[in-house]
């Protein structure tokens, strides 16, 4: 859209670690609970209290930096970022800053050519979150809520190695995939426990040079991100052209207005005054705990999809829709391995009638309805001609109704085929004689009739009849007189 | 015999341990006349927080245990706090008005522990605001009196401990040292005062003035006492990272260790033109006294120990300008009236509840840690530390224990250098390089300089406690400089 201009993009993606507890402190990290109910006096900054580090929480970053096939930093080190707000108890955040645990890593996307790109991955660091700031239900005062504070963050920096808002999204959904896949964070976007903040430039198509970036807070939805890009992109693009220079500053995406607007300047940026904090050891990692996480590291979204197309023979694009979570993954897998049916008629029903329903009712695969085994009967009953494709249908909406399995509802509905020739041959010899005209005219070379004829016997039998055998014996029959 | 023939303030804790045991008394007796003795000698301002009620009720349960023939180590026996230790539902103020209405809502590991073994808790005592100071001079709640001359300063910071325990109102107090905080004033008093290893004691629960400094001890009338405190205070606390998990010792059964053919080291630079001749004669004669005894003394080296002082100076502020941010009026403590804004919360709140000294130290860590100053300063530091701590390595390769003053004068006047932060910061110089380096050392009294006392200080390797304990209890079976105290103040 932009011949003349190339855009280069970056992201820093945080993303809450699914520990029980807190990252410097013993408290419960569930998210929706009354205010101040989940914070004990480590996470209020009380004088005198000391962070403990959850061992967890490295667990799951070097689990992270092996899956982005990252150096994972034998000793790493924890800082202090001070800066005054109320919701930030201690007056300073606890943040790996010099000495990250990841370093060097890497993903692959689709890039916008079609090929596929490799995006570098800077660091990923760990670091507590803040508490919030509540505003509404308060006049002339600020309430604070620190259930948050002391959250355990990884916080993954990419090389700015995208290209447009779409390559963005495209890494961000594959880390989300990554931490999912991991089991370090449960990726829910409405909570926030998976959001991105995205440094935008722009550069003449040619130059080394990189343009003034501008960073944009706080995406929590792939959407947002995607159009918060595309915002920025032509407003700095509008900017230049119209001979100014884009200022470097933060900038805040209104999804309400579809725009992005100035946060404050990086001028007024605070000096944090990093330093090791002196309350907590470096940490050391040596290579048996390394390689004893690299044992317990699940196969990971890129391998699956690889093996998903060649065990399976899967096209592509459902290997790609297959993939995308671990939950999906295993559920095709268990009913890939359940059903005689060929596994890519698996993939077709998911991609189709189950994703759909899913969508529809709002909900994720986990709690589906209808379990990996069932689906794999209702293939076996397609597969074996009891029933036809159309008929299925009906059952998988039974079924998903909680009216029991393929078999039950087959037989309670008497939807079986009716795959008896005598019968059949009864059934047509009744359609042409209640249609003596059609059947003259297609004896007399209206060919196409036959499918007149097929409807008709469907009509009769409420569609359980072989279709196969529906038509031999109507043509039979037919050219008889 | 009636409790009061037993002058029970002048005992140290050993005897009243045996005075316990035996029935001389109960510890409700022992209790009602030390608080009687803290109301009598008011006028040392050495506490900011009585606990009368407390202390009766604690006194009350070691009697009951006692009467079971059941109890700790410490039971029954007299404690003090320096009132930087959270004790739960006990004001906390760390002597500062920003914490003047802050009632900890815990105990510090410390005081659990203490507690745990028996100890029962009469109060709080006064300090140097966050312990940032060496006079007790900085204090919200007054200067504390040195007992020895009610015109003079304790020093500082743990200088409410130090004045209890010289002015025989309690036999033991706990304190604090991140710079010299506890044998400053031990050897200005009298007083017996050890600060251990880093990380021999967990400091949860102790309001943390430089994270990598401090480190908590006790303030006492005898090496043995603060052996008997000490094998209770020690050992790791998971809830302090940097806590070490190190096996303790027993103390008080390595007090019988002998000093003939412990090697101790005497370090040149200690007997420069700032030591006050006097003092230094005490000191010497202290040497004289453990050669005498069959210790070898050996002439060490610390080449750097003379840049401790300018690299403390850059350390503990940085620390403590980000250690103190959590005091913004927010959800603990003092918290200015009427906040225009945000801004004017923060500036009013720290800016009422902070006093000169802390503002000092906190812009000058908020000064060497900024951007562009970080290198020169605050790495430049951390680089000088580890050297120090080296030329200390090197030194305990050929030594037991380094000894030689803990202070450069006596006791000097209230008053006299708060005008000169300077002199005031040089007060620390034989006793910083302890705590650069996380090393345990004590002070103990070796004799007057006219009519003031004058400290001897021993610093040991990395967790030999027990060394020093040692040599400080041969040495006071020698002498009985320890028990010489002021007259009367009351």
């Amino acid at each position: 859209m932009n011949g003349q201009w190339e855009v280069v993009i970056g992201l820093e993606v945080h993303t809450q670690l699914a520990t029980r507890s807190k990252i410097f402190s013993g408290a419960p990290t569930a998210y929706g609970a009354e205010p101040n109910t989940q914070a004990c006096l480590v996470d209020l900054g009380y004088p005198g209290v000391l962070p403990v580090l959850n061992g967890e929480v490295v667990r799951m970053a070097v689990k992270f930096g092996l899956a982005v096939n990252a150096g994972v930093a034998r000793r790493s080190v924890f800082a202090r970022k001070n800066y005054f707000y109320p919701d930030l108890p201690k007056g300073y955040q606890i943040s790996q800053y010099e000495l990250p645990i990841v370093e060097n890593g890497e993903l692959f996307i689709v890039g916008d050519d079609g090929e596929e790109k490799r995006i570098g991955i800077t660091r990923a660091h760990l670091e507590e979150d803040a508490g919030k700031s509540v505003h509404e239900g308060f006049s002339r005062a600020t309430g604070i809520d620190l259930n948050r504070a002391g959250t355990p963050l990884l916080e993954i920096v990419s090389e700015p190695d995208m290209r447009s808002a779409k390559e963005a999204v495209a890494y961000m959904r594959k880390i989300h995939s990554i931490v999912r896949y991991l089991g370090i964070s449960d990726g829910n976007m409405q909570e926030g426990s998976f959001r991105c903040d995205a440094n935008v430039s722009v550069r003449p198509r040619g130059q080394q040079e990189l343009g003034t970036r501008t960073e944009l807070k706080n995406l929590n939805s792939f959407r947002f991100v995607e159009r918060a890009i595309n915002f920025e992109i032509a407003r700095q693009i509008d900017v230049i052209e119209d001979g100014g220079e884009v200022v470097q500053e933060t900038r805040l995406y209104d999804s309400a207005k579809d725009e992005t607007r100035p946060m404050r300047s990086k001028e007024e940026a605070n000096d944090y005054r990093y330093f090791p904090d002196p309350d907590l050891l470096p940490v050391e990692l040596d290579d048996d705990y390394i390689d004893a996480v690299r044992g317990t590291l699940p196969e990971l979204p890129d391998a699956k999809h690889a093996r998903f197309v060649e065990q399976y023979g899967l096209k592509t694009d459902d290997a790609d829709l297959l993939t995308v979570s671990r939950a999906l993954a295993d559920y095709f897998e268990s009913v890939a391995g359940a059903t005689s049916a060929d596994p890519q008629q698996a993939a077709n029903w998911m991609a189709g009638e189950l994703l759909a329903r899913l969508n529809k009712d709002g909900i994720d695969i986990s709690d589906t309805r209808i379990a990996a085994a069932d689906l794999a009967g209702l293939l076996d009953r397609i597969a074996d001609h009891t029933i036809s494709g159309k008929i299925a249908k009906e059952v998988f909406e039974a079924m998903w109704n909680g009216e029991g399995n393929a078999d039950d509802i087959i037989d309670a509905r008497g939807l079986r085929q009716i795959t008896d020739t005598s019968a059949i041959e009864g059934i047509v010899d009744a359609v042409i004689a209640a249609h003596p005209e059609q059947a003259a005219e297609y004896r007399s070379g209206k060919d196409k009739l036959l499918g007149f004829f097929v409807g008709q016997v469907m009509k009769e039998t409420r569609g359980k009849a072989n279709p196969g055998q529906v038509n031999q014996v109507l043509k039979d029959r037919l050219s008889k007189d | 015999m009636g409790v009061n023939d037993h002058n029970l303030s002048q005992q140290t804790l050993a005897g009243l341990a045996a005075g316990l045991a035996d029935g001389d008394f109960s510890a409700r007796e022992l209790t009602e006349a030390l608080l009687e003795r803290i109301e009598a000698t008011r006028v040392l301002n050495a506490f900011i927080t009585v606990t009368p009620d407390l202390a009766l009720e604690q006194a009350d349960m070691a009697d009951r245990r006692l009467a079971k023939g059941e109890g700790g180590p410490l039971n029954g026996l007299p404690i003090v706090h320096k009132d930087l230790f959270c004790t739960r539902g006990v004001l906390t103020t760390c002597g500062s008005r920003i914490l003047d209405n802050f009632v900890s809502p815990y105990d510090a590991t410390v005081v659990e522990r203490l507690a745990a073994a028996g100890a029962v808790m009469l109060g709080k005592t006064n300090m140097d605001e966050f312990a940032m100071g060496s006079s007790n001079e900085t204090s919200n709640f007054g200067p504390v009196k040195n007992p020895w001359d009610l015109s003079l300063s304790p020093g500082g910071s743990s200088g409410g401990s130090a004045a209890v325990v010289a002015a025989r109102v309690v036999p033991a107090a706990t304190g604090t040292d991140t710079g010299g905080s506890i044998r400053q004033p031990a050897a200005l008093t009298g007083t017996t005062g050890i600060k251990p290893t880093y990380g021999r004691v967990s400091r949860y629960g102790m309001v943390a003035f430089a994270s990598s400094l401090d480190q908590a001890g006790v303030i006492t009338r005898s090496a043995e006492d603060a052996a008997m405190l000490l094998s209770v205070m020690a050992g790791h606390d998971p809830r302090d990272s940097t806590s070490v998990d190190h096996p303790v010792p027993d103390y008080v059964a390595g007090l019988e260790r002998p000093v003939a053919g412990m090697k101790i080291g005497i370090v040149r630079q200690h007997f420069d033109e700032g030591l006050d001749a006097e003092c230094g004669a005490r000191v010497r004669e202290a040497l004289d006294a453990l050669a005498a005894a069959g210790a070898e003394l050996v002439e060490v080296d610390l080449p750097n120990i003379g840049l401790s002082v300018p690299t403390y100076y850059v350390v503990a502020p940085a620390e403590c300008s980000s250690n103190l941010s959590r005091f913004d009026g927010v959800r603990f403590g003092h918290r200015a009236d009427d906040p225009r804004d945000l801004h004017d919360l923060y500036c009013r709140t720290r800016g009422e509840g902070f006093g000169a000294e802390v503002k000092r130290r906190v812009m000058t860590g908020t000064y060497v840690l900024s951007a562009g100053y970080y290198d020169a300063y605050y790495l430049k530091a951390q680089k000088v530390r580890q050297l120090i701590s080296e030329d200390f390595r090197r030194a305990f390769e050929k030594v037991d224990v380094i000894a030689g003053p803990t202070a450069p004068t006596t006791a000097f006047a209230i008053g006299e250098k708060t005008d000169d932060p300077i002199t005031m910061y040089l007060n620390d110089i034989y006793t910083i390089g302890a705590n650069l380096a996380g090393l345990p050392g004590i002070s103990i009294p070796c004799g007057f300089a006219g009519k003031l006392p004058v400290g001897l200080q021993l610093v040991g390797p990395h967790f030999a406690e027990e060394t020093l304990l040692a040599c400080a209890h041969q040495y006071q079976g020698l002498t009985d400089w320890h028990k010489i105290g002021p007259g009367d103040v009351s």
